[in-house]
C-alpha cells in the first residue's frame, strides 16, 4: 500500500465518519463543529488532488464563510439539543432504507463503468491559482460576472429577508 | 505522472463521494431542524465537489476545478439566502422544525 | 350593362345598411328618400335589363367566385333571362309602389326607420333568390326573404301575439327550408353542379332514375310547400298579417310567396321529365286551394280574408304548374302581384282609416268617406273575381283552360269551384265593408279620412295595372291586342307542356275555349250579383263568432287546423321535451357531468392527501424515483 493510498483511506474514513456525526448528533451546534471537520478532511483529499488553492479556497469559503454563518445563525436563533425536534423511528429506518438504496444504486450503475483517459504527462501545475487564475478569467469570464450577478442578489437578498419591517 | 493517480483508482473517488452523498441524503430526510438539513445538503454539494475535483487532477484538466468554484458561489448564495428565510421562518414561527411547515398542503 | 346588373340587388343593400346604421338619427324624410331611391334605381335598371333581354337576349354575369372545393364550384353570379327579369320587374315595381305607400302608412311609427331598412334588405334578398344563376344564390335569398319575413312580420314585437306569429312563420319555414336544402344536395349529388344551366344540360348525359328525378322534385316541392303556404304548411300565413299591411302585401301576398312558384318554374325542365311530382304539386295546389277558399268564406277580418284568399290563389298557381302550364303560372303570378298587392294596400287604408279597425263587421259605409280606396279595393275585388277583361280573368281563365286540357274534367271543375268562390268571398268583403251603413264607434266615424296621396297614387298605379294587366297576355281566339305577347317573351326559358300529349303546348278548340270562358265568367258575373244582392241591397252582416252553427262554426275557425296541429305536433313534442328534460337531462346528462365532478372530488379527496405538506416526505419520494430510474437504466 502506497502512502498516497493510505492517506486516502484515512482521509476517506474521516470524513465519512465525521458527516455521520454531523447527522446523527442531537445538538445542532455540534453537527456545525462535525461538517467543519468533516470540510477539514475534504480539503485534505484535495492537498491530495494536487489542488492546492482549491483546498485553501474550500476551508476559507466553508469552514470560515459559511460555517460561521450557520452557527452564528443557530446562537443568534438560540436553538439546542433541547429544542431540537424528534423523528419517528420507523421514519428514521425508512430514510436508511431510501439512502442504503440510492447508494447500493448509485454504486451498483458506476461500478466499473468508469473508463476515463488519463494523459501521459499531466500537468502538476494545474491546481494552481496561476493557472486557474487563468483559465478562470479567460475561458469562463463570462460565467465569473455572472457568479458575480448572483452574489450580488443573494446579498440584496438576505439582507432583506433578515431585515424586520422592510418598507418597499 | 502524479503519485496519486498512480496509486488510487479514480473509482475510489467515485465510492467516496457517492457515500457522502448518499449521507447528506440521508441527513435530510432524518432530520427534522431546518438548519441542519441546510447542512446535510451542503456536505451532498461537498461530496460532487470532490469528485469534480478528483476528475479535473486525473484528466489534467483547470475546468472542473472552476466548476468546483461556481458550486461554491452557489452553494454560499444559496446558504445566505436559505440561512435568510429560516430567520424569518423562526421570528414568525418560533420554531425551524420543518414539519411545521406544511400549510402548503391539501 | 352587363357591368350593371350587380348594382340591381345592391342598391337595396345599400339602402339597407344605410338606414339600419344611421336611420336612427336621419330624419324621416331622408330615410323615405334612400328607401324609395334604391329601390327606384334598381326598377330602373331592371327595366333596362328588360329591354337588354328582350332585344339580345339574356344575361350573364360573375360578381365574384363565391367558394371552389374540388369539382364544385359556386359563383356569386347573376343570370338575367327573360324569367328572372320578369320577377325583378315585379319585385321591384310592385315594391317600389309599396315603399311609396309605406311612407304614409308608417309616417307616426317609431321604427320608421327601421321599417324601411327591413324592407330594403327584403327587396335585396328576394332579388338575390330570382336573379342568382345557382341554386346555392336562389337559397341565400330563400334564407334572407325568410329572415326578413320574421323581422317583419314580429314589427311590433311588443306585442306577445305577433312576435308568435313571427316564430310561426319561421319554424314553418324552416320545414320547408330543410326539404329545399336536402333538394339541392341530392340536386348535387345527381348532376355534380348547382349551376341551372349545367344541370338542364347535365339531364341528358347523366340519365337520373325517375325515381331520383321525382325525389329531387318532390324535396324543392316541400321548399316550396313552405315558402308558398300550401297544405300543410299554410297556416304560418294567415297569423303573418300581424305585420304592418306594406309588408303582408309586399311580402306575403305579391313577392315571397311567390319564390316557391319561381322554384318550381325556374326547375321546370326536371319537373317536366317527373309526372309523379307534377301530379302531386298540382293535387297539392288544387287541396289548398279550395281549402283556403272555404276558410275564407268564414273570415271577419279584413287582412286575414285576404291572406286565405292569397292562399288560395297561390294553390292556383301551383295547379298551372303541375298541369305543365308553366308561362301560365308566371302570367298569373304577375296579375296576383298586382291585384293582391292592391288589396292590401286598399284595406290597410281602411285600417289607416279606421285608426286600426281590422274586423269587417264594424264597418260598412266606407265608399263614401273613402272614394278612391273604394274604387280601388273594387278594381282589386273585381280583377280577383275573373270580372271580364280584368287581370283576373285571363290570367284565371288561362289556368282553367290548361287544367281542361292537361287534367280533364274533374280538375277543371274543382279548379273552378274554387275560383268561384273566390269571388264569393272577394265580393262579401267588398259590400260588407263599403257599403250600408257604418258599424263602428263614434269616435271612428269622426276620424274616417280618406289617405293622403303618398299613399293613394301607389293604390292608383296598381288599380290600373290590376284592370289592364290581363291585356299582357290575351288568349288567341279573343284577338286583343298582342296575343299571348307574354308567354311569346318567356318562350326561351319557359313554355307550357302538356305532358299528356306528349310535350306539346296544349290545343283546345276555340269553340271550347269560348265554351269554358263564358261559363266560367257568367257563373262570376252571377256570384258577384248574388253577393251584391245580400251584403249591398239587403245589407246582411256576418254574424258574431258566438253565433256560428255547425258547418259555418268549423269553416269560421279554419278547419281546427291549428288546433290539430298543436295537437298532434306541438302537444307531443312538448310533452317529449319534458320526458327527455326528466330522463335524459336531469338524470342522465346531470347525473353524467355531476357524477364526473363529484367522482374527481372523491378521487381527491383521497389522494390529495399525498400533498401533506412535508418536505422530508417529497424528498423520500424523490430518492425513491431517483433510485427506480437508476435502476431502470442500468438493469
Amino acid at each position: 500500500m502506497s502512502l498516497s493510498l493510505a492517506v486516502f483511506l484515512i482521509l476517506g474514513l474521516a470524513s465519512v465518519i465525521f458527516s455521520l456525526l454531523m447527522v446523527f448528533t442531537k445538538n445542532p451546534v455540534h453537527s456545525v463543529i462535525f461538517l467543519i471537520l468533516t470540510f477539514f478532511s475534504i480539503a485534505g483529499q484535495y492537498v491530495l488532488l494536487n489542488a492546492q488553492f482549491l483546498a485553501v479556497v474550500h476551508i476559507i469559503v466553508y469552514a470560515g464563510a459559511i460555517m460561521v454563518l450557520f452557527l452564528f445563525v443557530l446562537m443568534l436563533l438560540n436553538l439546542n439539543s433541547a429544542a431540537e425536534p424528534k423523528q419517528s423511528a420507523r421514519w428514521k429506518l425508512g430514510a436508511a432504507i431510501a439512502a442504503g438504496m440510492l447508494l447500493v444504486t448509485l454504486v451498483g450503475a458506476l461500478k466499473g463503468g468508469i473508463q476515463i483517459a488519463v494523459p501521459e504527462n499531466t500537468n502538476p501545475q494545474v491546481g494552481l491559482a496561476q493557472n486557474l487564475g487563468r483559465v478562470l478569467f479567460t475561458d469562463f469570464v463570462v460565467p465569473f460576472e455572472i457568479a458575480g450577478i448572483l452574489f450580488l442578489a443573494a446579498m440584496v437578498g438576505a439582507v432583506l429577508l433578515a431585515k424586520r419591517d422592510v418598507k418597499l | 505522472m502524479l503519485e496519486v493517480v498512480k496509486n488510487i483508482p479514480i473509482d475510489y473517488y467515485v465510492y467516496l463521494s457517492s457515500l457522502l452523498f448518499c449521507i447528506g441524503v440521508f441527513g435530510v430526510l432524518i432530520r427534522r431542524n431546518a438548519i441542519v438539513v441546510l447542512m446535510c445538503v451542503e456536505l451532498m454539494l461537498n461530496a460532487v465537489n470532490l469528485l469534480l475535483a478528483a476528475f479535473s487532477t486525473y484528466l489534467s484538466d483547470a475546468q472542473g476545478q472552476i466548476l468546483v468554484f461556481f458550486i461554491m458561489v452557489v452553494a454560499a448564495a444559496e446558504a445566505a439566502v436559505g440561512l435568510g428565510i429560516l430567520v424569518m421562518i423562526f421570528r414568525n414561527t418560533k420554531t425551524t422544525d420543518i414539519y411545521s411547515l406544511d400549510n402548503l398542503k391539501f | 350593362m352587363k357591368a350593371l346588373i350587380p348594382l340591381i340587388p345592391f342598391l337595396p343593400l345599400l339602402g339597407f345598411v344605410l338606414n339600419g346604421l344611421f336611420g336612427r338619427r336621419m330624419s324621416k324624410a331622408a330615410v323615405a328618400a334612400i328607401g324609395c331611391g334604391a329601390l327606384l334605381g334598381s326598377l330602373l335598371l331592371s327595366a333596362a335589363c328588360f329591354n337588354q333581354v328582350a332585344a339580345t337576349g339574356p344575361m350573364h354575369t360573375v360578381a365574384y367566385n363565391f367558394l371552389t372545393v374540388d369539382s364544385l364550384r359556386i359563383d356569386f353570379s347573376f343570370l338575367v333571362d327573360q324569367l328572372s327579369v320578369w320577377m325583378m320587374l315585379i319585385v321591384t315595381g310592385v315594391g317600389f309602389l309599396i315603399h311609396v305607400y309605406s311612407i304614409g302608412y308608417m309616417h307616426g311609427d317609431e321604427g320608421f326607420w327601421k321599417f324601411f331598412a327591413y324592407l330594403n334588405l327584403f327587396i335585396f334578398s328576394m332579388l338575390l333568390l330570382v336573379m342568382g344563376d345557382n341554386l346555392v344564390m336562389l337559397f341565400f335569398g330563400w334564407e334572407g326573404v325568410g329572415l326578413c319575413s320574421y323581422l317583419l312580420i314580429g314589427f311590433w314585437y311588443a306585442n306577445k301575439d305577433f312576435s308568435k306569429a313571427a316564430r310561426k312563420a319561421f319554424i314553418m319555414n324552416r320545414i320547408g327550408d330543410l326539404g329545399l336544402l336536402l333538394g339541392i344536395f341530392l340536386v348535387f349529388k345527381t348532376f355534380g353542379s348547382l349551376t341551372y344551366s349545367e344541370i338542364f344540360a347535365r339531364i341528358d348525359s347523366v340519365q337520373p332514375a325517375p325515381e331520383i328525378l321525382t325525389a329531387i322534385c318532390l324535396l324543392l316541392f316541400v321548399g316550396a310547400i313552405g315558402k308558398s303556404a300550401q297544405i300543410p304548411l299554410y297556416t304560418w300565413l294567415p297569423d303573418a298579417m300581424a305585420g304592418p299591411t306594406p309588408v303582408s302585401a309586399l311580402i306575403h301576398a305579391a313577392t315571397m310567396v311567390t319564390a316557391g312558384i319561381y322554384l318550381v318554374a325556374r326547375c321546370h325542365p326536371l319537373y317536366s321529365l317527373s309526372p309523379d311530382a307534377l301530379q302531386i304539386v298540382a293535387f297539392t295546389g288544387l287541396a289548398t286551394s279550395i281549402f283556403a277558399v272555404l276558410i275564407g268564406l268564414r273570415q271577419n277580418d279584413i287582412k286575414k280574408v285576404l291572406a286565405y284568399s292569397t292562399v288560395s290563389q297561390l294553390g292556383l298557381m301551383f295547379v298551372a304548374l303541375g298541369m305543365g302550364a308553366y308561362a301560365t303560372a308566371m302570367f298569373h303570378v304577375t296579375t296576383h302581384a298586382f291585384f293582391k298587392a292592391l288589396l292590401f294596400l286598399g284595406a290597410g287604408s281602411v285600417i289607416h282609416a279606421l285608426g286600426g279597425e281590422q274586423d269587417i263587421r264594424q264597418m260598412g259605409g266606407l265608399r263614401k268617406a273613402l272614394p278612391v280606396t273604394f274604387w280601388v279595393f273594387l278594381i282589386g275585388a273585381f280583377a280577383i273575381s275573373g270580372f271580364p277583361l280584368m287581370a283576373g280573368f285571363f290570367s284565371k281563365d288561362e289556368i282553367f283552360a290548361n287544367t281542361y286540357a292537361a287534367g280533364g274534367r274533374w280538375w277543371w271543375g274543382l279548379a273552378g269551384l274554387g275560383g268561384l268562390l273566390t269571388a264569393i268571398y272577394m265580393c262579401r268583403l267588398l259590400f260588407v265593408t263599403f257599403f250600408g251603413t257604418f258599424r263602428g264607434t263614434e269616435e271612428q266615424k269622426h276620424h274616417l279620412h280618406e289617405s293622403p296621396a303618398v299613399m293613394t297614387l301607389p293604390l292608383i298605379v296598381l288599380a290600373v295595372l290590376s284592370a289592364l294587366g290581363g291585356f299582357l297576355n290575351t288568349p288567341h281566339f279573343l284577338h286583343l291586342g298582342t296575343p299571348q305577347w307574354m308567354a311569346h317573351f318567356l318562350e326561351p326559358v319557359l313554355r307550357n307542356t302538356n305532358l299528356r300529349h306528349g310535350g306539346a303546348p296544349h290545343h283546345l278548340a276555340e269553340s271550347t275555349e269560348w265554351t269554358l270562358m263564358a261559363f266560367t265568367t257568367s257563373l262570376a258575373l252571377l256570384v258577384i250579383a248574388a253577393a251584391y244582392w245580400v251584403y249591398a241591397v239587403r245589407r246582411s252582416v256576418p254574424l258574431a263568432d258566438a253565433a256560428q252553427v255547425r258547418l259555418t262554426r268549423l269553416l269560421a275557425n279554419k278547419f281546427y287546423v291549428d288546433e290539430l296541429y298543436d295537437l298532434l305536433f306541438v302537444k307531443p313534442l312538448e310533452k317529449l321535451s319534458q320526458i327527455l328534460f326528466y330522463f335524459a337531462d336531469t338524470w342522465a346528462i346531470d347525473g353524467l357531468v355531476n357524477g364526473v365532478g363529484r367522482g374527481v372530488e372523491a378521487v381527491g379527496a383521497r389522494f390529495r392527501k399525498l400533498q401533506n405538506g412535508n418536505i422530508e416526505y417529497y424528498l423520500l419520494a424523490m430518492v425513491a424515483g431517483a433510485v427506480l430510474l437508476f435502476l431502470t437504466l442500468h438493469l
